[in-house]
Order: C-alpha cells, then sequence, then structure tokens
C-alpha cells in the first residue's frame, strides 16, 4: 500500500466526516480524557483507550474529543477515564475495563446518562 | 507493562509532559543482528546532566524532587534482563532521545504487542504533536508521519468515525506488512 493511496482514502473519510457532521445536530461538545501515566498504562489504559476509539468508529459517533493526561495521583483506581459533557462538571471514572469505557461512551457521551456504578467521587 | 509498544507509549508520554512538538518513535527489529532496538526522540524542554541521572536511577533522589516516575527504570531493567541497555541523551532547550535494546531472541523479551494501538492513541489524544512512527524489520520498512495526514484532513478532527477508521486502518496495514515481510 502506498502513501498516495492512503492519502486518497483519507480525503473520502475526510467528505464523508463532513457530510455526517452537517446531518446530524451537535448536542453539546463531549471530551473524553484518558489517564495515561505509567500506573494507568499498567493498568490497562491504552486498552481503555482503544475501546473507545473502536465505540466512537463502530457507532459513528460525530464530534467527540479524545485526549489523554498524565498521573492525576490515583494511581489505584486506573484505569481513569474523564467525561465531560459540554458546560457540566467532569466526571471522573475508576477501573475502567474495555467493556466499562465502551459502556461510557454508549451511555454517558451518547446518551449523557452517567454510568453511576463506575464513577469516583471526587 | 507486558508488551513493549506499552513501554513506548509511557515514554512518549514523558515527551508530551516536557512539551514537545515533534516527536519521533523508532522500532528496529534486525534478526541478523539479533537485536531489538527502540527510540523516541523528541524537541521537548530537555533535562541537565543531574536530571538524566535521576530519571534513570529514581532511588538515588526524594519523590517530591523527581519529575519522572518509574517507566524509564521498568524499561531500563526489562531490558538488561535480555542483554540489552538503556540510554538517555538529552539537552536543556533541544530535547531528549531514549534509546533502548534487546537481544531480540532472548526468552524473557517481552513482545513488541500491539505498535498500532500505541501509535494511535498518541497520534488521536495528543493532535498539537507532530508523530512520526519508523518501523524497520531486516530489509522491509514503514513510515507514518502525520504532517502530510494533517494537512490533507485540514481541520477536521482526527476522531471523526470515518477518520479514526482511515487511520486504524493505515497503521494496521502498514505494521502487519511489514511483520509478514
Amino acid at each position: 500500500m502506498s502513501t498516495i493511496k492512503s492519502l486518497e482514502d483519507l480525503k473520502h473519510a475526510r467528505e464523508e466526516a463532513l457530510k455526517k457532521k452537517s446531518a446530524k445536530a451537535t448536542s453539546g461538545a463531549a471530551q473524553i480524557i484518558v489517564g495515561m501515566g505509567t500506573c494507568g498504562i499498567a493498568a490497562g489504559a491504552r486498552d481503555a483507550m482503544k475501546s473507545i476509539l473502536e465505540t466512537i468508529e463502530s457507532d459513528s459517533i460525530n464530534g467527540v474529543i479524545v485526549s489523554q493526561t498524565g498521573c492525576i495521583g490515583l494511581c489505584e483506581k486506573e484505569p481513569i477515564v474523564e467525561v465531560i459533557i459540554g458546560e457540566e462538571p467532569k466526571v471522573t471514572y475508576g477501573k475502567v475495563s474495555p467493556d466499562i469505557a465502551k459502556k461510557i461512551v454508549r451511555e454517558h457521551v451518547v446518551k449523557h446518562k452517567i454510568v453511576q456504578d463506575h464513577v469516583i467521587p471526587m | 507493562m507486558r508488551e513493549l509498544s506499552l513501554h513506548l507509549l509511557d515514554i512518549a508520554e514523558n515527551s508530551i509532559a516536557a512539551g514537545a512538538m515533534n516527536i519521533q518513535i523508532s522500532v528496529t527489529e534486525d534478526t541478523r543482528m539479533d537485536l531489538l532496538q527502540m527510540s523516541i526522540e523528541d524537541d521537548g524542554r530537555g533535562m541537565d546532566a543531574d536530571t538524566t541521572a535521576k530519571v534513570i536511577d529514581p532511588f538515588v533522589t526524594s519523590r517530591t524532587t523527581r519529575k519522572v516516575g518509574l517507566g524509564i527504570p521498568l524499561l531500563k531493567e526489562a531490558a538488561e534482563l535480555c542483554n540489552g541497555g538503556l540510554a538517555i541523551r538529552s539537552q536543556k532547550a533541544v530535547g531528549t532521545v531514549l534509546e533502548v535494546h534487546f537481544q531480540r531472541s532472548h526468552i524473557d523479551r517481552m513482545p513488541l504487542g500491539d505498535l498500532p494501538s500505541t501509535i494511535l492513541s498518541l497520534v488521536v489524544a495528543n493532535p498539537p504533536v507532530h508523530w512520526v512512527f519508523n518501523y524497520r524489520f531486516d530489509d522491509q520498512s514503514y513510515r507514518f508521519d502525520d504532517a502530510p495526514i494533517k494537512a490533507e484532513l485540514d481541520g477536521v478532527a482526527m476522531t471523526e468515525p470515518p477518520v479514526l477508521s482511515c487511520l486504524r486502518e493505515m497503521l494496521e496495514t502498514g505494521v502487519k506488512e511489514i511483520q509478514q515481510g
């Protein structure tokens, strides 16, 4: 596979993304932050991140910002995932397995329903 | 850590924390020399010689003054167990290069693991950084540079589902083709 072919694929992907974006009304920007310190990575943060990205892809969820942060001092609760919807306060989830990560995306990010069982009280 | 690609993710985190704008990750597998080598090169704020020594051996100093945790010592230990080693070259205001090598066939050498997931996580979650990933296996090589990708995307986020699929497939295919030879 040559680089040129890949960039052409990307061009199509971009056009597709723009079409979907204009078709769907955005309801409050969603941000997902994954803790990627040594503690988080050792506890499975990359698997949580992978699951989040796979869910965004498989469920075609537009307009989500995914970012990462370092250790926030709650190493025993890692992997930690934080979700911010629009102006709402940040919700912090702990011990996020790939399945829980998927649930957080589908329930909290899409339906704005907090997944109470896995919230770390801050 | 169970995979070398998880260590790469961890070390790259240090580069991000150091404010790097350009991060290059290289992985080389050389079966003829029985060598597996990885490097992470950044243009972050860099460290003086004292700090560099301390991040390699964290027990020399106290927790409060240490900026970097156990990631580097863990990787160093893993390398030394496999007849390899770890070295850091750093210069203040210039950047840092971390190099680690292993005897590739050593029984205790961790598998490389899921390289595409590591690179995808880093690229997608840190859009301001310019990422370059080089992977060489004997005479085959693969290069992923996100600069032309970002130019092509022209402001469209990498987390948009069709774009995400395209990036994931690009990395997975690129790495798989090299590994199959």
